[in-house]
C-alpha cells in the first residue's frame, strides 16, 4: 500500500450560523446603536474575512447599561432562587440545544479548531450554567452564611482566547446569586456574547439583567470605573490586571481578577512518558497557547531529556494545522494580527539570545493570522522566553536534576496559576503539589476544567477563584 | 511602700525572633491617654520594613509546612504565656486606650481568649473551606487552603491589644508570616507581644512587629514585591487608598479597613480566608484495568 | 530504559532478574491518558477519498477468522473463497491478508486460498487458554507449519505471565519461534483483557518482541474484552519504540470486537498516528475479525454507489 493515508477535507459546515451583516450593544433587552454611532468591524482570524460590523460602546453606553442592570436588580434580586435557578437550566439547555450553531461561530470569530469549540468550549459553557444554576436556591448552604446577598451590578471584562467559556464563568455565577450583569466581551471576538445575548431573549431572561456591551479596552476602563458598579470581574492580562487593582482602590467595589501565567509542566524521570508527551502537546499547544494556564514552560529530569524531547518532536510532527473548521485540525490560528506580531516577537527573542529553536515542518496558509508550534530547548530561567508568558504555541524546554530544583524554577516567577506534574509516584505528586505556588496543579494530566472545580491563581496571576463553591463567594456580599 | 525607683522597661522592634532597636536609631515618644510619657518606642524606618520582610519570608516555608496541629500547639501556648503575664498586658492596655482596670481586664482576656480561638482553627479551616470536588471525568479532584504568604498588617490603631491580635493570630493560624505595624499612638502592647511570642516556641520571623508612623512604614510594605497582602485594618481612608493602589504592583491580596464597633465580638472566617490561596489538584483515577468500564 | 545500542538488549534476557528488571523499568502507562489520547484520535473525520483508501486498506489487513468447535472443511473453504474474493460484485475489492483457522483446518484452507496473495494463519499452542504442556503446544504448532500454514497465531502463558514467571514465558515464545522455522511468522497472543492492565500490556509487548515475535497480537477473541483502541494504542507505540531501539520493526494485530467500518478506520488512524506509514500495509498491521468484513464491503459498495447498502448484497461466509 503505497501512498500515505492523507485526510480528505472534513470541514464542518457553517451554513449552521447565520451572522448577520451588525450588531447594536445589547442593553435593557434591546439591540441598539452605539451613542456616537460607531461600529468596528470583527474578522476571521483564518482568513481575514470580515464577519460583521458591530457597535463600539461609548461611556455613556457604559452609562446607560449600567442604569439598566441597576434597575433590574431590584426584582431579579428579589426573585426566589429556585425561579432564578429555572432561567439559568433554560439557559443551559438553549446553549446544548444550539451548541453546534454557537461552535462554528466560536471557531470563525475567534480562529481556534472546531474539534475545540464542539468537544470544549461548548460543553464547559453549558455545563457552567447547569452547575450554577443548581446554586441559585441554595445558597443557604453554600457556606457563607444564611441569606447571603448579591452584590448589585456587576462589571465584567473577557478575554477572546474562550469567548463564550468565560462568559459562561462571569455570567453564570452571578445571576445565580442575584446579581445583574454588564458583560464586555474582547474587541477581537464579540459575536458569541451577542449571540449570547439572544439567547437571553429565548429563555425569557428579564430585561437589564444581562447587558452586553461591545468595543474595545477603553469600554472595558469605564465600566470597571463605573461608580454605580458593584463588582468587578476580569480575565485577561497581568498588567491590565494591576490597572484595574489601582482603579478600584478605595472603592467598596469587589474584584476578582484571572490573569497571566507562564505554568510550569514538570515531567519526572519515572514519568508515564507517552501521556506526558501528550500531556505536554495539550499544556501548551491546545487552543494554539492562547490559554492562560498553559504549559509553556516544559521542566524535565535531565536524565529523560534527551528520550522525551525526542518523543515530543516526532508528536509535533503529527499536528495538523490549518482551517479552523476542518474536524481534523488540531491547530487553529492566532486570534489577531497584533497577538501574532506579540508571539513572533517574543519568539525571535528567545532566538536573540541563545536559545535553540524548532517547529516541525508545517505549511502556513498565506492569509490570516499562523503561527507554527514551536519549541526552544537550552533555555534557561534568565531567557526571556522563560519568564515572559507568550500566549502562543511557544515550548521552553529548561531541564532540572532534583525534585527540590524542579519546585524552585517551578515557582521562580512572578505568576502563579497553574502547574503540571508527571510521575508514577504517588508520593512525589503529593509532597511537589504541596511545594508548588499555583492555584491548579494537574498531575499526570493538564488543562482539565470544570465547574465544580475552583480555578484561579496565585501571585501576579490573579486573585479570587472561579468554579465550585467557591466561585460564590466572588459574587456575594461575604 | 517603697520609694524604690522602677526599672523601665527598653521597648525593642521584634524581627527575626530578635529584639533589635530600629536600624534608623530613633525613637519617638509614646505617652498614655492622658499625656503622660510611658516610653521611648522604635521609629521603624523603611530598611526595618525591609528587614521584617526577609526575616517573615525566610520563616514563610517552615510555617506553611508545618503541621496544623503544631501551629494550633503553638498558638495555643501563646495564649498560656499571655495568661501568666495577664496582669502586665491589662496595664499596659489600661494606659494605652485610657481604660479601667476592669474593662482593660475584659480587653486582655478577651484577646487571649482569642489566641484560643484561632489556635483551634489552625486543623479545621482546610475543612471548612476545602474539599474534593465531583469533577465529571475520570479524576479526584480536591481543592485545599494554603497560605498566601508573607503578610503586612497594619493593626487597628485604637485596640492596641484585642485588636491586634485579632488581626494577627488569623493571619499566622493558617501558615503565613506577618509583618505588624503597631498602632501607632499605642504601640506598647504589641511591642510587649513579641516578648510572649519569642517565649511561646513561635519561630523567629513567622511574626515581627515594628512601631512608628503607620503611614511611613506602610508605604513601603504595600509596594514590597516580595509581600503578599496587606491589611489594611490600621489605616485611614486616604491611607488605605494610597496604599491599595502601591499594592496592585505585584497584585497583593487586600484586605480593606472595615469598621469595627466591637472587637470582643466572636470572629467569621473571614480574616482567615482573605489570606488563603485554594489550590486544586487534579489526579486521574481511571479503571482498575486496562479493560475499560467492564470492571 | 537501555540506552540505543540495538544488541544492548541482548543482556535484557540474560537472566530472570535481568528480564524482570528491564520489562518493570518500562515507563508506566496513565490508563486515563492513554484511554484519552485513543478517544481523541477516535474523533478524527475520515471521509470521500481518505475513507475509500481507509476501507480497502482495512479489508487488505483483515486475518479473516474462524475459529469454532463447529468449524468444518466446509466452513473453512468458504471462509477461503471469500478472502480470495471477498466482494463477488466487484473484483476491485482487494482481498484480505489472511484467513485464520485452527491447526487441522490449515491443510483444507491452504488449498481454498491456493494461488492467491491470501496467507493461511493458524493459532496454536492449546489455543485460546495455552494450557497444555510445552511439548503438546510445540507440536501443535509444527503440525500446523507442517500442514502449510504461513503464520502462526500463538498464546502466552498468561498464568505463568501474572505469577511473574517472565522467562517462563520468554523461553516458551522462543520455542514457538524456533518451531515455526523460517518459513511461518509468528503473532503473539497477549489475551490483555486477562493482563488486565497497561502496565502489563506495555511489558507483555516488549517481552514478546525480545522474544522475537514477528506480530504482537491482543487478544484470542475468546475472553469479555478483546482488542479497544486504548490497548491498540499501547501497543503500537511499543512497535514504534522497539523499533527505534534496535531497528526491527514488529507487527501489532488487535483482534475480536471490531465490528465496524468505523472502528476499523479508527484503528488505522491509530497506526497512521502513532506508529507511522510504515505500518499501513497488511505486512505490518492485521485486524482479527469476522463480521468486519461485510461491513467493509457495505461502506465500500455505498461509496462506490452513493446507495446504502444491505446484508444481503454481501456474502455471508
Amino acid at each position: 500500500m503505497a501512498p500515505v493515508f492523507d485526510y480528505a477535507p472534513a470541514p464542518e459546515s457553517r451554513s449552521i450560523v447565520d451572522i448577520a451583516s451588525s450588531y447594536g450593544l445589547f442593553i435593557d433587552g434591546e439591540f441598539t446603536e452605539a451613542a456616537d454611532g460607531k461600529v468596528f468591524k470583527t474578522v476571521s482570524p483564518s482568513t481575514e474575512e470580515v464577519l460583521a460590523e458591530v457597535a463600539e460602546a461609548t461611556e455613556e453606553d457604559v452609562d446607560r447599561a449600567v442604569k439598566a442592570a441597576r434597575k433590574a436588580f431590584e426584582k431579579w434580586s428579589a426573585l426566589p432562587g429556585s425561579e432564578r435557578a429555572k432561567y439559568l437550566f433554560r439557559i443551559a439547555r438553549i446553549i446544548q440545544e444550539r451548541s453546534r450553531e454557537l461552535a462554528v461561530l466560536e471557531t470563525l470569530d475567534n480562529g481556534k479548531p472546531i474539534k475545540e469549540t464542539r468537544d470544549a468550549d461548548l460543553p464547559l459553557v453549558a455545563a457552567h450554567f447547569f452547575y450554577y444554576a443548581g446554586w441559585a436556591d441554595k445558597l443557604d448552604h453554600a457556606g457563607y452564611g444564611a441569606n447571603p446577598k448579591p452584590l448589585g451590578v456587576a462589571g465584567q471584562v473577557i478575554p477572546w482566547n474562550f469567548p463564550l467559556l468565560m462568559l459562561a464563568w462571569k455570567i453564570a455565577p452571578a445571576l445565580a446569586t442575584g446579581n445583574t450583569v454588564v458583560l464586555k466581551p474582547a474587541e477581537t471576538t464579540p459575536l458569541s456574547a451577542l449571540f449570547f445575548a439572544d439567547i437571553c431573549r429565548q429563555a425569557g431572561l428579564p430585561k437589564g439583567v444581562v447587558n452586553i456591551l461591545t468595543g474595545d479596552g477603553r469600554a472595558g476602563a469605564a465600566l470597571i470605573a463605573h461608580p454605580d458598579v458593584n463588582k468587578v470581574a476580569f480575565t485577561g492580562s497581568t498588567a491590565v490586571g494591576k490597572e484595574i487593582a489601582r482603579t478600584v482602590a478605595g472603592t467598596r467595589k469587589k474584584v476578582t481578577l484571572e490573569l497571566g501565567g507562564k505554568g510550569a509542566n514538570i515531567v519526572f524521570d519515572d514519568a508515564p512518558i507517552d501521556q506526558a508527551v501528550e500531556g505536554i502537546v495539550n499544556g501548551i499547544f491546545f487552543n494554539q497557547g492562547q490559554v492562560c494556564c498553559a504549559g509553556s514552560r516544559l521542566l524535565v529530569q535531565e536524565s529523560v531529556q534527551d528520550e522525551l524531547l525526542d518523543s515530543l518532536k516526532r508528536r509535533l510532527s503529527t499536528l495538523r494545522l490549518g482551517d479552523p473548521l476542518d474536524k481534523n485540525t488540531d491547530i487553529g490560528a492566532i486570534n489577531s494580527a497584533e497577538q501574532l506580531a506579540r508571539i513572533t516577537k517574543l519568539a525571535d527573542l528567545g532566538e536573540a539570545e541563545g536559545a535553540e529553536r524548532w517547529s516541525p515542518a508545517c505549511e502556513l496558509p498565506e492569509n490570516g493570522y499562523w503561527f507554527a508550534p514551536t519549541l526552544f530547548t537550552n533555555v534557561t530561567q534568565a531567557h526571556t522566553v522563560a519568564r515572559d508568558e507568550i500566549f502562543g504555541p511557544v515550548l521552553s524546554v529548561l531541564t532540572f536534576r532534583t525534585p527540590d530544583e524542579a519546585v524552585a524554577k517551578a515557582n521562580n516567577t512572578p505568576y502563579g496559576l497553574s502547574a503540571g506534574i508527571w510521575t508514577e509516584k504517588g508520593s512525589r505528586i503529593l509532597a511537589v503539589a504541596n511545594k508548588l505556588r499555583a492555584g491548579v496543579i494537574w498531575s499526570n494530566t493538564f488543562n482539565k476544567f470544570d465547574p465544580t472545580s475552583p480555578f484561579g491563581g496565585y501571585k501576579e496571576s490573579g486573585f479570587g477563584r472561579e468554579g465550585g463553591r467557591h466561585g460564590l463567594e466572588a459574587y456575594l456580599d461575604v | 511602700m517603697s520609694d524604690r525607683l522602677n526599672v523601665l522597661k527598653t521597648y525593642k522592634l521584634y524581627v527575626g525572633g530578635k529584639f533589635p532597636r530600629s536600624e534608623s536609631g530613633r525613637v519617638y515618644e509614646v505617652t498614655d491617654a492622658k499625656g503622660k510619657w510611658l516610653a521611648n518606642a522604635p521609629l521603624s524606618s523603611r530598611k526595618d520594613a525591609r528587614d521584617a520582610v526577609v526575616a517573615a519570608r525566610k520563616a514563610f516555608g517552615g510555617w506553611s509546612g508545618a503541621t496544623a496541629y503544631n501551629r494550633g500547639q503553638i498558638l495555643y501556648r501563646v495564649a498560656e504565656m499571655l495568661e501568666g503575664r495577664r496582669d502586665q498586658y491589662v496595664r499596659e492596655v489600661a494606659e494605652a486606650e485610657g481604660l479601667s482596670k476592669s474593662k482593660a481586664a475584659e480587653q486582655v482576656d478577651a484577646a487571649i481568649d482569642r489566641w484560643v480561638w484561632y489556635a483551634g482553627w489552625t486543623d479545621k479551616i482546610a475543612q471548612v473551606v476545602g474539599g474534593g470536588n465531583p469533577v465529571a471525568g475520570p479524576f479526584f479532584n480536591l481543592s485545599s487552603p494554603e497560605p498566601t504568604g508573607v503578610v503586612a498588617v497594619l493593626a487597628p490603631q485604637e485596640s492596641s491589644f484585642l485588636g491586634l491580635v485579632s488581626v494577627v493570630a488569623p493571619v499566622i493560624a493558617t501558615g503565613n508570616t506577618a509583618v505588624v505595624v503597631a498602632s501607632e499612638k499605642s504601640p506598647l502592647p504589641a511591642l510587649s507581644l513579641g516578648e510572649v511570642l519569642a517565649t511561646s516556641d513561635l519561630p523567629g520571623g513567622v511574626v515581627n512587629i515594628l512601631s512608628g508612623r503607620t503611614a511611613e512604614i506602610a508605604a513601603p510594605l504595600a509596594a514590597h514585591q516580595d509581600v503578599n497582602a496587606i491589611d489594611l485594618a490600621g489605616a485611614d481612608e486616604v491611607l488605605a487608598k494610597e496604599l491599595e493602589i502601591a499594592a496592585a504592583d505585584n497584585l497583593k491580596r487586600v484586605l480593606r479597613p472595615q469598621p469595627v464597633d466591637n472587637w470582643t465580638a466572636t470572629p467569621g472566617t473571614d480574616r482567615m480566608t482573605a489570606f488563603l490561596e485554594t489550590k486544586t489538584v487534579w489526579h486521574p483515577t481511571g479503571s482498575l484495568g486496562a479493560s475499560g468500564s467492564a470492571y | 530504559m537501555p540506552t540505543t545500542a540495538p544488541n544492548a538488549l541482548s543482556d535484557v534476557t540474560a537472566s530472570d532478574s535481568t528480564l524482570r528488571r528491564f520489562l518493570h523499568g518500562l515507563p508506566g502507562v496513565d490508563a486515563v491518558g492513554l484511554e484519552a489520547r485513543a478517544a481523541s484520535l477516535g474523533t478524527r473525520s475520515i471521509k470521500t477519498t481518505a475513507k475509500a483508501y481507509a476501507i480497502d486498506l482495512a479489508i487488505s489487513m483483515v486475518d479473516l477468522t474462524t475459529l469454532e468447535g463447529a468449524d468444518t472443511p466446509g466452513k473453512v473453504r468458504a471462509l477461503g473463497a471469500k478472502a480470495v474474493r471477498p466482494d463477488p460484485t466487484d473484483r476491485t475489492a482487494p482481498a484480505t491478508a489472511a484467513v485464520c483457522v485452527y491447526p487441522d483446518m490449515v491443510a483444507t484452507a491452504k488449498e481454498a486460498v491456493a494461488g492467491s496473495t491470501v496467507k493461511v494463519a493458524s493459532v496454536a499452542t492449546a489455543f485460546p487458554a495455552g494450557r497444555a504442556p510445552i511439548a503438546v503446544k510445540l507440536a501443535d504448532v509444527r503440525e500446523a507449519v507442517a500442514a502449510g500454514a504461513d503464520e502462526i497465531d500463538m498464546v502466552i502463558d498468561r498464568g505463568a505471565f501474572l505469577a511473574g514467571n517472565y522467562m517462563k514465558v520468554y523461553d516458551e515464545i522462543t520455542a514457538v519461534k524456533e518451531a515455526c522455522g523460517a518459513s511461518a511468522r509468528l503473532k503473539v497472543i497477549f489475551e490483555t483483557g486477562e493482563l488486565s492492565t497497561y502496565d502489563n500490556i506495555r511489558r507483555a509487548s516488549w517481552l514478546g518482541m525480545l522474544a522475537g515475535a514477528d506480530f504482537i497480537k491482543t487478544s484470542t477473541g475468546k475472553v469479555a474484552v478483546n482488542a479497544t483502541p486504548a490497548n491498540t494504542l499501547l501497543m503500537l507505540e511499543a512497535v514504534r519504540d522497539f523499533r527505534a531501539q534496535t531497528g526491527v520493526q514488529v507487527g501489532v494485530k488487535p483482534a475480536g470486537g471490531i465490528r465496524t467500518s468505523k472502528d476499523a478506520v479508527k484503528f488505522l488512524v491509530l497506526v497512521n498516528e502513532t506508529a507511522g506509514e510504515d505500518w499501513l500495509d497488511n505486512h505490518w498491521f492485521r485486524f482479527g475479525a469476522s463480521s468486519l468484513l461485510n461491513d467493509l464491503l457495505m461502506q465500500r459498495q455505498k461509496l462506490a454507489t452513493g446507495r446504502y447498502s444491505g446484508p444481503d448484497y454481501v456474502t455471508v461466509d
